[in-house]
């Protein structure tokens, strides 16, 4: 068969590039532009060149900012992925019960940002919520309004009651897929009930879990919504993360050329860390295979 | 090592089994002896894996007891009763090495280094994956995945008995044929009750030293191979066992003489007046052409299987079968068979009723 050249097909790739650009590349674009340039009103824009990078990185403030993002990412996954494996090894594998439980982990996914905020602001105070009045009638000192400490704690736990579910749901699917017959062969093996999981499940559920953590990760280094409703960033500044200072500095303080700069280095520190984790990830995976 | 005695068993997947129809396995008695090499042969969903699974523990049976020896084992777990068991598809331990695979069941019952290290060396010798011994699991070909499964079910010296669910399912044609002589070499070395779970009789005759035939939740027969193919106890052993299996006509039988479609015939024996579902069974083997007497048919088509010839004809309807050994030469005006008396068998309710009128023999 001929095949005839025709160049024209390059045309069908058009609504894409199309979609791409208006989508990412020219608001991307947009930012880049904010973050060389300074101006003093009217319109009028002046060459900055990399003047707004180097008083980021000099200035502690996006310092700190990351150094709480970073310790409130890792808090969250190290208390999520394990709790959410937990949770999936001991869901009921069939029948009505496994429908309740599947149900009541999907809820909290399905509330919107910041209603889980709301939730939580109105549960843990001390006045009227359920839960900051009970500790206070048991006469714990909980504040999280005040105390940095118990902002922290509210957070946090606030983040696990939303996102634990996640983990084990993904994992759940994962041990769903694994063949009777394994559990039947560590039985007749004599593996016990920890060698199962090590040498069954938990490589069986890799592949969920490598997807898992990956998007825990970009989500609660992007957290926004929630620790804005709750605490609004405060008490001072302990639950101010980067997203909520980068609001404060682009839209509080309306300091766009910072505020770009900011954004450019929040992005690429994002890429960074999923590439290097994706790769490192895939890479174990095809040692395993030699 | 023990005799394996099932008392009375029965089972069903069903938690309040109403009639024998909910039984995946109906009510048995059976003894596997210690040391024996049993095939376990039946159609597929005839209840094979359901009894491998009671016997190993992986089922509690709804009815009945299992022992092993004297002792009664019902209750226990999978791990008291110290069982090997190779399932149809392979289970492999992806993230370890073949070896660590080999070996997980000696460390698991805190074995002595040094001789797992050599059992898995003259286990890995048998199975032939000396040189992968170093590699890991995932990533290997589901034939040398199986493979390991067979090396993990034989790696304890010390099991009551290695239970096989159609183990080579997965495995190609030459490499079938060799791993069942190594099976049959390893029983003939150790002596392991082997119970071999099949649906392929040529697999099930060339390992077995005794067969067990299954039909519908039941051991309709246990016997050596001939005695499979020279006495069926059950119409399903005639047309299962045999390469074209056993041909079965409805028929009325009196004393010594069956009367099929008006044609009478003569039998080996006499059977009194069998009643019920009565038919006769002859197997394709001792069927012969002739010109002049038998049962008149149709000839459909001569298949030459090599050794010897298959013919296909019609008689009423019925397709009765009959082997031809090479160098017989066949004309077009023999549409005639004959049976040889001796090898007629008769079949009230499809179980084999004996000579001499005594009542059907049921195998147990």
């Amino acid at each position: 068969m001929d095949k005839t050249p025709n160049q024209k097909a390059w045309f069908l790739v058009l609504p894409v590039l199309v979609l791409v650009a208006f989508s990412a590349v020219v608001p991307l674009m947009t930012v880049v532009n904010y973050s060389v340039q300074d101006t003093f009103g009217d319109n009028e824009f002046f060459w900055a060149g990399l003047e707004w990078f180097e008083e980021m990185l000099g200035s502690d403030r996006l310092w700190n900012a990351l150094g709480r993002q970073v310790m409130f990412s890792a808090i969250v996954l190290a208390i999520q992925v394990p709790l959410g494996i937990f949770i999936a090894l001991n869901m009921p594998k069939k029948g009505f019960w496994a429908s309740v439980c599947l149900v009541l982990m999907s809820l909290p996914l399905l509330i919107p940002f910041n209603v889980v905020g709301t939730i939580w602001q109105i549960f843990g105070r001390v006045d009227i919520g359920l839960l900051g009045h009970t500790l206070a009638v048991l006469g714990l000192d909980y504040n999280y309004t005040s105390d940095a400490f118990d902002a922290w704690a509210t957070i946090i736990v606030m983040d696990v009651w939303h996102w634990t579910s996640l983990i084990a749901l993904l994992c759940y699917a994962g041990l769903q897929s694994i063949p009777q017959a394994y559990y039947q062969a560590a039985k007749i093996d004599q593996a016990s009930r920890w060698k199962v999981f090590r040498y069954i499940e938990l490589p069986k559920m890799r592949g969920v879990l490598l997807i898992a953590v990956l998007l825990r990760f970009m989500d609660s280094f992007m957290i926004y919504t929630e620790p804005f409703v709750v605490t609004g960033g405060g008490p001072g500044n302990a639950t101010t993360f980067l997203s909520i200072d980068l609001v404060k500095m682009a839209v509080g303080q309306f300091d766009l050329g910072p505020a770009a700069a900011f954004s450019i280095m929040y992005f690429l520190v994002i890429l960074l860390v999923s590439w290097v984790f994706y790769t490192v990830m895939t890479n174990i995976d095809k040692e395993e295979v030699r | 090592m023990a005799r394996i005695t099932l008392s009375n068993l029965a089972h069903s997947y069903f938690a309040d089994p109403k009639g024998e129809a909910d039984f995946a396995l109906k009510q048995m008695d059976h003894v596997w002896e210690d040391g024996g090499a049993y095939a376990l042969l039946g159609s597929s969903g005839c209840g094979k894996t359901t009894l491998l699974n009671i016997i190993s523990g992986l089922v509690r049976p709804s009815q009945g007891r299992v022992l092993f020896g004297d002792r009664d084992v019902t209750d226990a777990a999978t791990s008291d009763r110290n069982i090997a068991q190779v399932f149809q598809f392979p289970v492999v331990y992806d993230t370890m090495t073949v070896r660590d695979n080999l070996a997980f069941p000696l460390r698991n019952r805190g074995m002595d280094p040094a001789y797992v290290a050599s059992r898995v060396a003259q286990i890995a010798r048998m199975i032939g994956m000396e040189a992968e011994l170093g590699r890991k699991a995932r990533g290997l070909t589901a034939d040398a995945k199986q493979k390991i499964s067979l090396g993990r079910g034989m790696v304890r010296e010390d099991v009551n008995a290695i239970l096989f669910d159609e183990p080579l399912t997965v495995i190609d044609p030459h490499m079938k044929w060799e791993l069942r002589t190594q099976l049959k070499s390893l029983h003939r070395e150790f002596g392991h009750t082997m119970i071999y779970v099949t649906h392929d009789q040529t697999e099930a005759l060339t390992f077995a030293d005794r067969v067990v035939v299954m039909y519908d939740g039941r051991v309709v027969q246990t016997g050596t191979p001939q005695d499979l193919f020279d006495t069926p106890e059950h119409t399903f052993v005639g047309y299962f066992i045999g390469s074209p299996g056993m041909n079965l006509l409805e028929a009325a039988v009196e004393g010594n003489r069956a009367t099929v479609a008006g044609v009478s015939l003569p039998l080996g024996a006499a059977y009194g007046t069998p009643r019920g579902h009565v038919q006769i069974g002859i197997r394709p083997e001792f069927v012969s052409l002739t010109a002049a007497e038998g049962l008149p048919v149709t000839i459909r088509r001569i298949e030459d299987v090599g050794r010897h010839r298959i013919v296909r004809a019609d008689f009423n309807g019925t397709e009765i079968n009959a082997v031809v050994e090479e160098g017989t030469t066949l004309s077009p005006d023999m549409t005639r068979l004959v049976f040889a008396p001796e090898r007629i068998g008769v079949y009230a309710d499809d179980w084999r009723v004996s000579p001499q009128g005594r009542q059907p023999g049921r195998a147990a």
